[in-house]
């Protein structure tokens, strides 16, 4: 143990929860915040689904905004062990109202028959609420001056530079702020039009002041419990001495994965180490030849900061999980985890990314394409972590990703395709698809990219390389898809490029 | 008789709190967190013991020894309940082929015994400890492997009329096949929960999840040897129920009291989602093979279909889900020469059970799946195809109840027809598929007919009991539960009106077996039908007893006298005292003011041995459009458009009956479109697993199965007579509406290729079932159609 963790480890750990400071000093590693909330008599947080699929247990955390000031995030409760949260500000639907007066969140979703059983509202409302919140979300009316098309009612009216549409409200409202949360009662068109309805926020709305103040620090900290230690290390040389102390330590991020096995397959660690607040891990920095993306920088923030720089992952972003997930994922965990049907992976492959890996021996760089070795296996040694990712600029000018999967928001894939390449002098050049879902582990699909590589820009080049496509990898029958259909449609995926791309 | 009481029960008097769009009765407590479920409720007791099955793991098997003692060694588990604790009837239900506690595994996950721990960490950790031997038996998979097999259970109906062969003789095309599709999981959020407890005075106490708080009661009864009045359930609220909570929370409310009875603490039952879905039973799937004969103008003239619902391991509600499926498979189309046959397979699965709709849409489908897939060989559109068929005025079901109100059904279709602007958008439609390669769009209508009232006559009764305190304040009980559907709050309507009272004088308590005794399941959409009628029957009791009193007050007769917005008044004066006035003159003259509701259902008969009658108070008619647009290059859609036009009579509240048709259409949509339940067809030692068993691969729709624009009207000047208030049942019938999802979703495959060939779509019609009709579609498979 280090001399900061030693200190560290003798102070009583706090949540703030609804303005409140509850003690957790005496939990274990693997409790997770939705069973220390309910076990706190904060019952209106709910498990629908203990795998951040259905967001019952959505709640509200205070994240640094990237300004200084501080994001009122929506997250799953489900999957964030509570040690995590130490120090850190949270509220939950039973701390939105203003003593009788419901929050304009609560009001819209009650009045307009947001809710009919109730047991998803309390996560509907959080995740609501973080959109309410949201700094950068505008309305119509702010946009154009119009103040025709403020209310769902008159959604269809709205004129078109508003751009909204049903997934985006006049008052700015973006619906995947949603898309985490499941409903099974009212169809959702009820939810929609709360949200479509909501105002600007009052500058005196007390999270809305809230906002304006830097988000708590982190503080480095140990607890001790008998089924598991945590530990939030003050630093990255700190972190990499208690992995190299406890080869079974879990790395923790956001625990959008690590989460689930403690949900759901009740597992333990002895020890896990919070990587989500290390400095080191949260940058986002742009080199000569290369972007470099901390390893620990959740997918939104990555999404909010690269405003669409890199085409590529700005498609993959909306289609990666759901906004709940998006607020805790990262990289480092979505490629650690080593999933064959991650999202990640096969965008990272198209753009040619490389992965930093950090031990107590220093760092060394190794290219995705070189770093899975087999099913959940990969290159990394045990004391290493994934402390950035890095994609060489300027990237490729043409490119696209495809998730083939059941539904459009938060969903698996069955297949991920990714694909990027040059196209110069209608002669195509540095082709790399990444796909998902077709092996033990994510792959590029080589023999495509060279049916493609140097090859005329025609519909029968294409149609050439989606014959070769239809043989990648050895796909699997499984409950998400039939083997045929995931050859057929990584097959289309070639075809589908060729006809939406223009060179 | 008195003037309250010789009211007709579709009669709404002025200034009525049924019909205004009120918000759910709870909506403040739902969006505050303060909304309490069953399984919130634990934290309010001290020593609360936690339960946690003991699944076995293995398709079916003859269990030879349970050996728990190293359960009991686990530090916090306090004991292990097996069947040898029962000291009465080893039966979660009520037919004797469902034990509590098995010596048989029957599917694979089938629990035999359950641990109770101080924590839920204990009883899980002593549950994994617990050693049980088993010797494998053969399994039956599936529909199909019993079909082979001949592995049924329960009755096997035949429902007919006409004559068959007549039928096929005048017939000009006859078309044969063969249709089946999987379950459908309830994942209503709040998986099944119950916690019990021997209350102050000895008797047992249950708060469970459930829709049906009389059964959950008797089967608690029979299994601890006690009577039912030493039982009492309540069920504060659901988490949705959707039927999932009609039959399968009885066991488990069973086992949280066998553990109360035997520890003196109260034991909570929660089963996890994991738990939930392994265990507990979902919409039956179905195998069909059929015939059909259509003549040269597109009518029917004969269909012979056999139905076999896939039971699972047990009976449950398969035998009602098989009849309603039966008594719905006309939909909303004459067949002159009908012959329907129905069997249960008896397979090792869950016991599959009820679930919105009731085997209806079970039924229905066969028939809208035939009509999708023939009318291009018939040289008709779909709709002009669905429209030649539709009932005419005085034509009877194939169970030989005649078609009341079938006049509103092309009613209805044609106003849907001009309202969502059909032939207009047909056109844009075909115009945008003409230009577009790789994404088409698809358009369809499609009707719903359904029957309302439990198909067994005994159970269409309610009952309520209405308190009146002496400072003028209303309490009133009923039978039904409040799963989300909004019962309460139109039960609370209902009061209102009756008493003449504003909406929000009235209080509401929760359903309890101790209130209101022997009432039926809150199921086949009569909840506000029973409990109303009987609610408003309490109410007009006690204004019998009032308006006498009032009349004393104002010198008016009784019969004159009304009540309304809170003042009593009599007809001609100009006098009016308050509601408050009264209740205490009528305290003070000692006048009972309680009083129980009853209300019977008229008219019903059924018999089931003829599989024939009258088993329907009346028919909800409904029809939607729906657009799509489709992917070729993934059979990925997305749902542009829906217009629905529905019969909710004269709607008791707006909000909440829109309410219930968009979310029964959209998780009627994920029926047909996107909720597939697998099953481990291996020959693996995982065969039978339910490879599903979670929202990470069951995908239920989600935001982005909204349909983009969504319109739903109420048909007008729709009272219904004899019901109360005029009203119409809503849980069920939209469910069925999403068929023209469905249904766009063929039209738009067949786009991707020659639209006058037949198109053969999965269900559910998930992206890659759409994917493969359009590959049919564009490489010009032969459609596998007789």
């Amino acid at each position: 143990m280090t001399d900061t963790a030693a200190k560290a480890s003798t102070r009583k750990l706090t949540v703030r929860v609804n303005e409140q400071d509850l003690d957790v000093s005496g939990v274990a590693g693997h409790t997770t915040t939705l069973n220390f909330l309910r076990d706190s008599g904060l019952t209106g947080v709910k498990e629908g689904c203990a795998e951040g699929e259905c967001g019952a247990c959505a709640v509200l955390v205070s994240r640094p905004d990237g300004n200084g000031g501080t994001q009122w995030t929506s997250v799953n409760s489900c999957l964030i062990p509570v040690a995590a949260l130490s120090d850190q500000e949270v509220y939950t639907s039973e701390g939105l109202a203003d003593g009788d007066k419901l929050h304009p969140v609560q009001h819209e979703m009650a009045m307009r028959g947001g809710s009919q059983c109730g047991y998803c509202t309390p996560g509907f409302v959080a995740s609501m609420a973080a959109e309410y919140y949201r700094p950068q979300r505008r309305s119509c009316a702010d946009i154009c001056g119009s103040q025709s098309c403020g209310s769902p009612e008159n959604l269809e009216n709205s004129p078109a530079q508003c751009a909204t549409d049903h997934e985006l409200g006049a008052n700015g409202f973006d619906l995947h702020a949603l898309s985490g949360n499941l409903c099974r009662c009212t169809g959702y068109r009820p939810i929609r039009d709360a949200a479509y309805a909501l105002g600007e926020v009052p500058t005196d709305d007390r999270m809305a002041k809230r906002r304006g103040q830097p988000a708590p620090t982190a503080a480095p900290f140990q607890l001790q419990h008998a089924e598991g230690d945590f530990v939030r290390p003050a630093s990255l040389s700190d972190a990499l001495d208690h992995l190299a102390g406890e080869p079974e330590a879990v790395l923790l991020a956001g625990g959008t994965d690590w989460g689930v096995e403690l949900a759901i397959k009740h597992s333990t660690a002895p020890l896990t180490i919070a990587l989500d607040q290390l400095d080191e891990l949260r940058t986002l920095t742009q080199a000569d030849d290369y972007l470099e993306i901390g390893a620990s920088l959740t997918l939104s923030e990555i999404e909010h900061r690269l405003e669409g720089d890199i085409p590529l992952l700005a498609e993959l972003f909306p289609q990666f999980a759901s906004r709940l997930i998006r607020n805790g994922a990262t990289f480092g965990g979505n490629i650690a985890t080593g999933s064959p049907i991650g999202d990640g992976a096969p965008v990272l492959l198209a753009l040619d990314a490389s992965l930093v890996l950090a031990s107590q021996g220093g760092e060394r760089v190794v290219p995705l394409s070189e770093y899975f070795t087999g099913y959940r296996a990969s290159v990394r040694e045990a004391d290493e972590l994934i402390r950035a990712i890095r994609i060489p600029t300027p990237v490729a000018p043409h490119a696209r990703f495809y998730k083939i999967a059941k539904r459009r928001f938060d969903d698996i894939s069955s297949v991920a395709v990714a694909i990027s390449m040059q196209v110069s002098d209608g002669q195509i050049r540095d082709v790399r698809i990444g796909v998902g879902g077709v092996a033990a582990t994510p792959i590029r699909a080589t023999d495509a990219e060279s049916a493609l590589e140097g090859k005329e820009w025609s519909h029968e080049t294409f149609a050439a390389a989606a014959q070769v496509m239809s043989e990648v990898g050895t796909p699997l029958d499984d409950h998400r898809a039939s083997a045929a259909y995931r050859s057929a449609t990584a097959a289309q995926s070639i075809l589908r490029f060729f006809a939406e791309v223009t060179p | 008789m008195n003037y309250y009481s010789k009211r007709p029960l579709a009669d709404i008097p002025q200034s009525a709190a049924v019909g205004s769009r009120v918000p759910h009765e709870s909506a403040v407590q739902h969006v505050t967190g303060t909304a309490r479920f069953t399984d919130d409720l634990h934290s309010r007791h001290t020593d609360v013991l936690h339960a946690w099955p003991i699944q076995v793991f293995v398709v079916h098997a003859k269990v030879d020894a349970i050996d728990t003692t190293a359960a009991l060694e686990v530090p916090g588990v306090v004991r292990v309940l097996t069947a040898a604790d029962v000291p009465g009837v080893n039966d979660a239900g009520t037919k004797g082929d469902e034990p509590l506690f098995n010596d048989h595994v029957r599917y694979y996950g089938h629990s035999v015994a359950w641990v109770l721990g101080d924590s839920v960490e204990a009883a899980r950790r002593g549950a994994e400890a617990v050693k049980v031997d088993y010797t494998e038996l053969p399994a039956i998979l599936n529909a199909k492997q019993a079909i082979a097999a001949q592995s049924f259970q329960g009755f096997q109906p035949v429902m007919a009329r006409g004559d068959l062969s007549d039928g096929f003789d005048q017939a000009d095309h006859v078309f044969s096949g063969e249709f089946e599709f999987g379950e459908q999981e309830h994942f209503y959020l709040e998986t099944h929960a119950a916690l019990a407890m021997v209350d102050e005075s000895g008797q047992l106490f249950i708060q469970s999840s459930t829709q049906h708080p009389s059964e959950t009661q008797e089967i608690v009864a029979h299994v601890l040897e006690l009577s039912s009045s030493q039982v009492t359930v309540q069920c504060l609220r659901m988490g949705g129920g959707f039927g999932g909570k009609e039959w399968q929370p009885h066991g488990l409310a069973a086992v949280a009291a066998l553990g109360a009875t035997l520890t003196g603490r109260p034991v909570r039952v929660r089963l996890n989602r994991t738990q939930d879905m392994t265990m507990t039973g979902k919409r039956h799937g179905f195998h069909s093979t059929w015939k059909v004969g259509f003549s040269n103008d597109g009518r029917i003239t004969a269909l012979d279909t056999t139905l076999t619902a896939d039971g699972g391991f047990c009976l449950d509600l398969s035998e009602p889900v098989l009849s309603r499926a039966l008594c719905h498979v006309d939909n909303a189309y004459w067949v002159p020469n009908i012959r329907v046959a129905g069997r249960i397979a008896k397979t090792n699965k869950t016991s599959q059970t009820a679930f919105r709709g009731f085997g209806g849409p079970q039924g229905m489908i066969v028939l809208e799946d035939i009509l999708g897939r023939v009318a291009p060989q018939l040289g008709l559109t779909p709709e002009e195809l669905r429209q030649r068929n539709f009932y005419v005025p005085g034509q009877r079901t194939p169970y030989g109840q005649v078609v009341e109100q079938s006049e509103r059904m092309p009613q209805i279709w044609d106003q849907l027809m001009t309202s969502s602007e059909f032939g207009a958008r047909r056109a844009e439609i075909d115009a945008f598929n003409q230009g577009s390669e790789h994404v088409k769009r698809g358009l369809a209508i499609t009707p719903v007919k359904f029957g309302i009232s439990f198909n067994l006559t005994a159970f269409n009764q309610g009952g309520a009991l209405v308190l009146i305190y002496k400072d003028g304040s209303v309490l009133i009980n009923h039978g039904g539960t409040e799963m989300g559907q909004g019962l309460h709050t139109k039960m609370l309507q209902v009061a209102a009106t009756a008493l003449g009272l504003p909406y929000d004088r009235v209080r509401l308590a929760p359903t309890r077996t101790d209130k209101v005794p022997n009432t039926s399941a809150t199921a086949a959409s009569t909840g506000s039908d029973l409990n109303g009628a009987a609610v408003k029957n309490a109410c007009e009791i006690l204004l019998a007893r009032i308006a006498p009193v009032a009349a004393g007050l104002l010198g008016v007769a009784a019969d004159d006298i009304r009540f309304a917005d809170g003042k009593v008044s009599g007809l001609g004066s100009d006098k009016s005292v308050s509601w408050e006035e009264v209740i205490k003159a009528a305290y003070f003259q000692r006048i009972s003011l309680s009083s129980t509701g009853f209300y019977r259902a008229d008219g019903l008969h059924w018999d089931l041995a003829k599989f024939e009658g009258s088993p329907f108070k009346y028919f909800v008619y409904s029809a939607a459009v729906s657009e799509v647009e489709v992917s070729g290059f993934t059979g990925a859609y997305t749902t542009r458009r829906v217009d629905i036009l529905h019969d909710a009579g004269n709607s008791m509240s707006p909000l909440i009956d829109i309410g219930q048709i968009e979310g029964g259409f959209v998780q009627g949509a994920g029926w047909l479109t996107l909720e597939e339940i697998v099953w481990d067809s291996s020959d693996k030692e995982s065969k039978g697993r339910l490879a599903t068993q979670g929202a990470s691969t069951y995908k239920l729709p989600s935001f982005s199965e909204m349909p983009a624009d969504f319109r739903v009207k109420l048909f007008e000047h729709a009272t219904e007579p004899g019901v109360v208030y005029g009203s119409k049942a809503v849980g069920e019938p939209p469910l069925m509406l999403a068929f023209s999802v469905r249904e766009a979703l063929r039209d738009a495959a067949g786009a991707f290729g020659d639209l006058a060939k037949s198109v053969i779509l999965k269900s559910p019609a998930t992206p890659e079932a759409v994917f493969w009709a359009i590959e049919r579609a564009r490489t010009n498979t032969p459609a596998e159609i007789g």
